[in-house]
């Protein structure tokens, strides 16, 4: 499965639009994380366990997202777009979409 | 007075350790970013059509940490209005971070450079001292078919 931000890919052609895909994840870490993270806002610095939490969020989102696309026969998603929001103190929410198509080499 | 202690104890760490943390981290931004200058990120939508690319979807994130200094001299500004400097150098760091990540990653599938680059940017809610994070991600041309300049140096020597 490609997956690109680009709407225009070249030496390949769009054979198909397939519509929107899209994929989710909500995550949060447990209760210690979070006191060590508060701690850490006197202290200054990156927020690893958060970090990872994104990145792990990112990669379900996206995984979800995939699955879709080849559910509907596609053999690419072009356009995509990341959306983030938080949810809850300590929650996060990734939101992935974009276009399932299928191309074809020119 | 314990409070006021409590308070001034809070505003000391929070100066000499996010001073400490912010020095440090610019100082390593600056050092990658020299090293993968090699690896432009273009935020044109279209790609180059002259020669045949891979693409793969390249990401990277960060999110990173008011310190207590920071938050109350936001605070205060905030009362006056005017620019917010502390927060303006804590989201440059996250942002120029995240680009970093995302040129690592693209390096690591040996892509030339990332086109389309897009930044996200969303508070975590953490109490009220805040956490921002960055996410920034883009689509990385790996050139197909290309042998690596070392490989031809080395041919050439033998």
């Amino acid at each position: 499965m490609l997956l690109s931000n680009l709407e225009i890919l070249p030496g390949k052609r769009v054979e198909k639009h397939l519509g929107l895909v899209q994929g989710s994840s909500v995550r949060s870490k447990h209760a210690g994380r979070d006191f060590l993270s508060g701690i850490k806002n006197i202290f200054g610095g990156e927020l690893t366990a958060y970090t990872e939490l994104l990145h792990d969020s990112r990669e379900q989102a996206t995984e979800r997202m995939t699955e879709q696309a080849k559910s509907i026969g596609a053999n690419a998603v072009l356009n995509i777009r990341f959306s983030t929001s938080s949810i809850a103190a300590g929650a996060a929410e990734i939101y992935v979409y974009g276009t399932a198509v299928v191309l074809v080499d020119e | 007075m314990s409070n006021v202690l409590v308070f001034l104890a809070l505003l000391l760490c929070g100066w000499f350790f996010g001073r400490r943390a912010e020095k440090r981290h610019y100082k390593s931004i600056i050092e990658r970013e020299l090293e993968f200058n090699a690896l432009p990120a273009i935020a044109s939508r279209i790609p180059p059509a002259d020669a045949a690319y891979d693409q793969q979807l390249v990401a990277g994130s960060t999110v990173v940490s008011s310190d207590y200094f920071k938050s109350i001299t936001a605070a205060m500004i905030n009362i006056f209005g005017g620019e917010v400097k502390p927060f303006e150098a804590l989201i440059d760091r996250a942002r120029r971070e995240s680009i970093l990540r995302m040129k690592a990653e693209a390096k690591a599938v040996g892509a030339d450079m990332v086109f389309n680059i897009k930044m996200e940017t969303s508070q975590i809610a953490a109490g009220r001292t805040g956490a921002i994070e960055v996410l920034a991600y883009g689509t990385a041309l790996i050139p197909r078919n290309t042998v690596k300049f070392s490989n031809t140096n080395a041919a050439m020597s033998v």
